[in-house]
Order: structure tokens, then sequence, then C-alpha cells
């Protein structure tokens, strides 16, 4: 069986267990389910950010952002302009499987919009500048949104239909990662990696940089979208404060330590990540343990940061990444910038 | 918007725009010498307002009599040496090691020292905001009409400028200035001259950050609120303002800061206010679209 039969079967295989692990849910404990639902969400998130981020060597920090206007497009759609559709073909499985069908593609497309206002600025930027840039852009958002009073502002939007299921986030989540691999296998899709490994030699023979660079930010931006959507109806509540930076940074993480450039490793790092912070909720309040490693656990971003820091001093290319040939970085050239090594 | 209402509003922005550009400086120094963003330095100011908010019962009341204004010159400097030490050690331990790394390796580094003091300070100093102490009177200025100038304001003013002096006179006249100018130009090459590059790097993150503690004691002057997650806002908004001015270029990025902070001030001051968050990040995105370089850097072209 060819390689590409084996993908296709296993996204089929992927959304058919989805489906039945849907059906028989019924009966699971909400807090569970909930975080099985973050898993998926999570996986998205962190895939799709690896498309830019990875693949293609543009370093975004902000994310959240574009989940912010899939997540706030999709549940105001849904909250506000259900009715007509219910009223035409009446409240069934058929007609909310089309209305919510339809609202997250909504979320996608206007987050992927706003990838494309974020892309075009990235044609011209490299490595921290991008960052910092992405970073202004998940925040102007923020901003935007607390500043619209009809969906809530600073206080939030609430009475989300809760549409979320097992189904819908893992066939997203699988349906990300088949399009991320097939993309990067494709023969089109090589242009991604080249525009990481090196922009001037891929200019050079002919490779249209700046097609490919706004590419994966307006894919990676749909997948987060869809993913916020997914969010909103999930949780039926969300805040603006939600989509924050401290948001952007935790997908970032989840993006290093699988390894920036490997789908599986990122999809297990989501896994892991969403898994441990979860269980350090119950560390905190083991009584046995001493009040400090109790407290630790309590402020989950100095783990996050010290992870970061020992991930880039002990294994910079994450879990399962590769390292980049010698001399290449990811980010851009260093134009001039190496120093000697032992200048001493 | 009344006269006497726009050189108030001036008058505001400008001592914001101090803050931004002591910060600033830090960021320009350490691009001009590594070509990387130290993330980590808009919390260099926080740890700075801390020190201010520890130091200053335990040394105010040693001075007495005559000795009364030399309390805040000393807290002042003793949080300078602090957080130049801070500065100092943070290179040694995450950015050093990473020297021969990708700029991404560094940029991801500096993101989790950031966090690792942002929320260490939470974890150290607690997440409720505190109240800075008062280290100086706090009142206005008789004879300025209908404005109001404080004395923090001034004060403020007054030590940025000495400050501004003193760096402008180490970097132009020193040896060691000499040395970080040539680095800056071309790493390679000063070393070849035998500039010791390492020293140089420690020099810069100190003297950087030095700049970002005594930003931290004057702002928590105006604003004596402090928080560990206070540098974050600030921080960024300074790399706007050094991005403004030209990163690399020191005055460069005194201006920049002065030019944000008064067009804060007035966003803040008109119907748009709510927006004032976003307006440092609009502005960052349009000079990078139009004149990357900033206002007085040289735009670099890419050699292969």
């Amino acid at each position: 069986m060819k390689y590409r039969h084996i993908k296709k079967l296993a996204l089929l295989a992927a959304i058919i267990i989805s489906g039945l692990a849907s059906h028989f849910s019924g009966g699971m404990n909400s807090y569970y389910l909930q975080i099985i639902i973050f898993i998926g969400i999570n996986v998205t998130l962190a895939v799709s950010l690896n498309l830019i981020n990875g693949y293609t060597g543009q370093f975004s920090l902000g994310h959240a952002g574009f989940m912010a206007i899939g997540a706030y497009v999709s549940a105001y759609l849904s909250t506000e302009h259900s009715a007509v559709l219910f009223k035409a073909l009446g409240t069934n499985f058929f007609s909310i499987t089309l209305l919510f069908v339809a609202v997250l593609m909504a979320g996608g497309v206007a987050a992927s919009i706003a990838g494309l206002i974020v892309g075009v600025p990235s044609l011209r930027l490299k490595g921290d500048y991008l960052a910092i840039v992405t970073l202004g852009f998940g925040e102007i958002i923020r901003v935007l949104i607390q500043n619209t009073d009809a969906v809530g502002g600073p206080r939030g939007y609430s009475g989300i239909a809760s549409y979320t299921t097992l189904f819908w986030t893992y066939s997203v989540a699988a349906l990300t990662i088949y399009i991320v691999i097939s993309l990067i296998d494709s023969t089109y899709g090589r242009g991604f990696l080249t525009v990481r490994d090196d922009e001037v030699a891929a200019e050079a023979v002919g490779i249209n940089t700046t097609r490919y660079k706004v590419t994966a930010f307006v894919l990676g931006a749909f997948f987060a979208g869809v993913a916020g959507g997914l969010y909103a109806h999930s949780t039926t509540y969300i805040n603006p404060s939600g989509f924050d930076f401290q948001r952007s940074i935790e997908i970032v993480i989840m993006v290093i330590l699988g390894g920036m450039g490997s789908t599986a490793g990122v999809a297990f790092a989501a896994i892991l990540l969403t898994l441990l912070l979860e269980y350090l909720r119950f560390v905190a309040g083991y009584e046995w343990l001493p009040d400090l490693v109790r407290r630790i656990a309590q402020n989950r971003v100095i783990i996050y940061s010290l992870v970061l820091i020992a991930l880039m001093l002990l294994r910079p290319q994450g879990l399962f990444g590769r390292l980049p040939r010698r001399g290449i970085p990811i980010g851009g050239s260093t134009k001039g910038a190496k120093l000697p090594a032992n200048s001493a | 918007m009344s006269a006497t209402e726009f050189f108030q509003q001036l008058i505001n922005g400008l001592s914001l725009g101090a803050f931004y550009a002591l910060i600033a400086l830090g960021y320009t120094m350490v691009y001009g010498v590594l070509r990387f963003i130290n993330f980590a330095h808009g919390d260099v100011f926080m740890i700075g307002a801390f020190c201010g908010y520890y130091l200053t019962p335990r040394l105010l009341p040693h001075f007495t009599g005559w000795m009364i204004p030399l309390g805040p010159v000393a807290v002042l400097i003793l949080t300078m040496v602090i957080c130049a030490l801070l500065g100092i050690t943070i290179e040694k331990l995450a950015y050093r090691p990473l020297r021969q790394q990708p700029k991404l390796t560094v940029l991801i580094t500096a993101i989790g020292v950031s966090l690792f003091l942002e929320y260490g300070g939470q974890f150290v100093f607690g997440a409720d905001p505190k109240s800075f102490p008062e280290l100086m009177p706090d009142r206005a200025l008789p004879g300025t009409g209908a404005l109001t100038i404080t004395t923090t304001q001034l004060a403020a003013f007054i030590v940025t400028i000495c400050l501004l002096i003193a760096l402008t006179f180490i970097v132009k006249r020193t040896r060691l200035g000499m040395a970080m100018r040539a680095v800056s130009n071309n790493a390679a090459a000063a070393a070849l001259m035998g500039v010791n590059i390492d020293t140089i790097v420690s020099f810069t993150f100190g003297l950087g950050s030095a700049l970002a503690g005594a930003a931290g004691i004057l702002y928590s002057l105006s604003y004596p609120s402090i928080d560990p997650l206070m540098g974050l806002l600030p921080g960024i908004k300074a790399f706007v303002a050094a991005v403004l001015g030209g990163i690399g270029n020191i005055p460069g990025a005194a201006v920049g800061g002065i030019i944000l902070g008064v067009i804060e001030t007035f966003v803040a001051g008109s119907a748009f206010s709510t927006y004032r968050d976003a307006i440092a990040f609009s502005l960052l995105i349009v000079i990078l679209l139009f004149r990357p370089a900033g206002i007085f850097g040289r735009s670099q072209i890419e050699k292969v």
C-alpha cells in the first residue's frame, strides 16, 4: 500500500474512532471529557502553529490572537444568528451540524483573513522583529475585542451553545495533521522548508518565498480559528484575557518542546503538556508534599519558563526535532552577528 | 483641548517618555553588541521597582539631618547596582552558552528568562500589587500657573538627563565605550583587535540593566502600585521606542521613548483612551513597514 493511501486511511480511521468515542462518551465524567477535548484543541493549535514556526521558520507569537478571532466570530454567529437557520430547518441534528460546521468555517476564514494581514508585514521582517510584531498583532486583536460591546467587551461573552464534542474536536485535529503532513510532503510543500532553511537560496532558484510565507500564515491562522471555535463551543464562555500573550506562549512551548518541524512531536508535546498542567493542579493539592513544591506546582508559568530555558540550553531542537544544518539559523540570517567562540 | 490642557498632557507625556527612553536604551545597547532582543529587559525594570520597594524602608532611616536628600540617591544607586548584577548574571547563565546558536534559540531563551522573572517574582514577592513607599515627597511645584508639575516628575526628568549624559560620556569618551562601539560595528574585527568580547557584552548588559533599574524606581514614584507583571507592557513599549529611534542607535532610543510617551499620553487623554495599549503596537507595525531602520537608523544591506 502506498504511503499516501495509508495517510488517508489513518485520517478516516481517526474520524471514525472519534465519532464512536463521541457516541459512547455520554456517561463520561465531564471533567475528564473537557480535558480530552482541550487536548484535541491544543493539538490542532500546536500543529497549525508548527506550520508557521516550524516548517516555514517564521517565528509567530500571536497564535492566541487568531484563536480569539475564530472563537469570537463563531460564537457570535452561532449565538446571535442561528435563529434564522433553526426557523427554516427546525432544531434537529441536521440543522445543528450544519450550523456548527458553518460557524467553525466562518471563524476559520475570519482568522485566516487576519493571518493574511499579519503575513504581509512578515515578508519584510525576520526572526525577533517578526516575533514582536506578531505578539503586537495578538495584543491588538485582544484590545479590539475588549472594546467591542457586541461581544461583551472585557466582561466576556457567555451563553454560547455547547456544540463541541469529541467527534468534532478530534476530526478537526486529525484533519489538521493530515493536511499539514500532506502539504509538507507534496512537491509544492517542500517550498516551505526551503524558506526556512535558506531564504536567499530559495529565492535564487525561483521559489516565491513571499507566497509561501503568506500561505503558511493564512493556513495556520485558519486552523487556529477553527480551534478557537471549538474552544468557544466547549467552554460556552469566552473572555478576551483568555487569549492573551500567555496563551500564545503556551502554544509556542508545545511546538518548541515537540521539536519545530516535527508534526508528530508537536502533537505529542501538546498532549503531554496539557496533561501535565492538569496534573499539576492535583500536585498543588497533595498535603504530604513540601509547601514549596506545592506552591511551584500552582504557578505553572514558572515551570514553563524553566522548561523553555533548559530545553534551549540542552536540546534546542526539541524532543523530536532535527538540528538544522550548522550555521544556518532557523529564524533568518545572523548578519555578521556571529561572535568568535572563545574570544576571551 | 485648551492650551493649558495641551501643555499638561505634553508634560505628562514627556515624563512617561523618559521612562520608556531609559528602558529603550538597554534594548538598543544589547541589540548593538549582540544583535538580539533581550526579552527579559522589561522584567529587570520590574526588579528595579521591587528593589526600591524593599530598600527604601531599610535605607532611608539611616539618612537624617542634612543627609536626607541623599537617601533617595542611595536607594537609586544601590538598585542600579543590583540590577546591573542581575543583568550580567542573566547574560552569563542563559545567553552566553547560546552565542553560537541560531538567533531564534536565544530569543526563546530570552522569553523563558522573562517568564521566569515575572512568575518567579510572583512566587517570591506575591502576586498582589504593592504600594511603593514614599521615597520623596510628591507634591506640585509652586509657580507653574495652571499647569501641574510634580516633584517626582521633575526628579524623573533630572535623573533621566543625568543618566543620559553619563551614558553618552561612557560610550563616547571611555575605552570601554569605545570597545562597545567597536563590537557593535563589527564583532569579529573588534575581537581581532584585542577587544575582549565577553567583557564588553557583560558590561553592556550591566549598563542597560542599571538604566532599567533606575527607570523602575522613577516609574514607581509616579505610578506607585507595583506588581511582578508590571514590566511586561512598559518593556514591550520601550522596545517599540527603540525600534522607532532606530535599534542599535543610542540617541535614537532616547528620542523614540519621548515620542512614544507623548503620543501615548495624548491618546490616553482622548476619546480613544481604551485603545491606549494598542497604540504602541500599531506604531511598531507602521514603522517596520515603512521605515524599518527607524528614524535615526541606517538600513543594512543583506549580504549573502
